[in-house]
């Protein structure tokens, strides 16, 4: 059974604020919650499905479930760090076919930012029961240089250059001076790139997103329900996700899961890359969209450089707009996790409910993509293809 | 860039995961031993109890001949005492995380054969790392 039309997504909300001083991670997963549900229509007495990941405070969906005072019939606290929240949005859609719920809530919520935590630069010990951690901790990986590993083996292999990294950051910069609520609003350019100091070789600050408080929620509903409300209906054809590790010291960094999770998601959609109109591309570091751009099918293997380069992730300028909220590089990366705001833009890109200086024409078709945990290690890669209907 | 050694911190204990004990009696005579699995013959990192090729429990230590080659690599600039974390391949085929030591980071590149070199840890055995061969 192809789960190609199975739901759809009725309301998505990102929470304004970037620095939450004020707020609880909990009390930021509500407002989330009711962004959302207001978003699409609907109230808290219709969720009937919830879903969190390892931000959500407590005892996997328990604690949230218990503070919201949901009463849901079916739960999932899958945890792939940043890109769990497409793979719910997936796991909705299977519940939702398999009748498992009709209306299913996602949120996701932290403020890292207010807590002062040094997100990508500390190593941390973690539980050592996690089988590689004595042999990885001693080493100091952090999640820069454990991403920047990548983009070195990139460069050494396919020629690959910081500038051509730099473009991506500027395409962000480009869409960001738009949002009211970016943390980062000034457009860059790729000197301002490729001279800010290396944080961990060869990436720079600026290939490096933001730390920012905040969250987002999503709404998934069965067709019908989504017949039945007044908003643009976001359809949900295509979906993947795929782990990917050190394959038992056969390491190979030129590659992440986006490679499968992207094709079985093309193949349900029954779309190729060309197709695309609008695409929401993890962007933790720039070097992580320059991968994922590859292995989704958008260019050749080896050929991101080229492709992401001269604007051509720029809204209105290049054939591939991307992240036009400003993604994780200038505009939110909450709870260090970028997955959920990828797919609220791309909502708003296929409602046509963009800034105008960055919606794209006739946006009928769009892809969501993250990589969650360290592409250079271990991580879980999600994506989502989305049409108007 | 003269080369400082950071403080190398050690998670855990020796036996923390049992079965991987060895590893660490290896690195504290001074010895890298590298998992070997006895069904599919071939060799594995990060050590384990199952060999991730086969699922093999047929397994056995073998001394490393601690020479690789770098795969990939970063320094860490924005740290206390800059560090250089890598990937080495190692002669035996197969491909561990660790730290290039021991030299001018900068001229640190991917391709360069090292050889290996234990650094002290604070709270556990020495752990296995490279420098430019």
């Amino acid at each position: 059974m192809s789960l190609n039309g199975a739901a759809y997504i009725a309301g998505a909300y990102e929470h304004p604020t970037r620095k939450a001083t004020d707020k609880s991670v909990a009390l930021l997963h509500a407002e989330c919650a009711i962004g959302a549900l207001a978003d699409a229509g609907l109230s808290k007495s219709d969720v009937d499905g919830y879903f969190c990941a390892g931000d959500a405070p407590g005892m996997g969906p328990i604690s949230m479930v218990d503070y919201l005072n949901l009463k849901v019939r079916h739960m999932d606290a899958t945890d792939i760090g940043g890109s769990s929240y497409l793979l719910h949005v997936a796991h909705a859609a299977e519940a939702i076919a398999a009748g498992r719920c009709n209306v299913a809530l996602i949120t996701l919520a932290g403020r890292p930012r207010s807590e002062g935590m040094a997100t990508g630069t500390t190593p941390r010990a973690g539980n050592v029961a996690q089988p590689d951690v004595q042999f990885e901790y001693p080493y100091g990986p952090t999640v820069v240089n454990v991403y920047a590993m990548v983009a070195q083996r990139h460069m050494h292999e396919y020629g690959t250059t910081s500038e051509q990294l730099a473009w991506i950051k500027v395409a962000a910069s480009h869409h960001a001076q738009h949002n009211p609520h970016a943390m980062l609003r000034d457009v860059v350019t790729v000197e301002d790139v490729v001279k800010s100091p290396i944080v961990a070789s060869p990436l720079h600050r600026l290939d490096c997103c933001v730390i920012s408080d905040g969250g987002g929620a999503l709404v998934v509903v069965r067709p019908e329900i989504a017949a039945s409300l007044k908003r643009p209906k976001v359809k949900i054809i295509g979906m993947g996700e795929a782990p990917k590790g050190q394959l038992g010291g056969a390491v190979d960094l030129t590659y992440s899961g986006a490679r499968f999770s992207g094709a079985a998601a093309f193949e349900m959609a029954k779309v190729k890359p060309g197709d695309i109109k609008y695409a929401s591309i993890y962007d933790s570091f720039t070097i992580t969209v320059l991968v994922q751009i590859e292995d989704l099918g958008f260019c050749e293997k080896g050929k991101g450089g080229a492709f992401v380069a001269d604007g051509n992730l720029i809204s209105g300028v290049g054939k591939l707009p991307f992240n036009t909220d400003g993604g994780g590089l200038c505009n939110n990366h909450p709870a260090n996790r970028g997955g959920i705001t990828k797919v609220i833009e791309a909502v708003r890109q296929l409602r046509g409910e963009a800034h105008p200086k960055v919606q794209v024409a006739n946006c009928d078709l769009a892809v969501a993509h993250g990589t969650g945990g360290l592409l250079g290690t271990r991580h879980g890669s999600a994506t989502l293809i989305m049409e108007r209907e | 860039m003269a080369y400082q050694q950071r403080k190398i911190p050690f998670a855990g204990a020796i036996d923390s995961n049992p079965e991987t004990k060895p590893f660490f009696e290896g690195c504290a005579a001074g010895v890298l031993k590298l998992p070997h699995c006895n069904t599919c013959g071939k060799a594995h990192w990060y050590p384990r109890g199952v060999c991730p090729h086969c699922m093999s429990q047929d397994l056995a230590w073998k001394d490393a001949s601690g020479k690789g080659t770098v795969y990939s690599f970063s320094v860490m600039k924005r740290a206390e005492v800059p560090y250089c974390i890598a990937y080495v391949a190692l002669a035996e085929g197969t491909t561990m995380l660790t730290n290039i030591v021991d030299c001018d980071l900068d001229t640190v590149r991917i391709g360069q054969s090292v050889a290996l070199r234990f650094v002290p840890t604070e709270g556990g055995p020495p752990m296995p790392m490279f420098t430019q061969a």
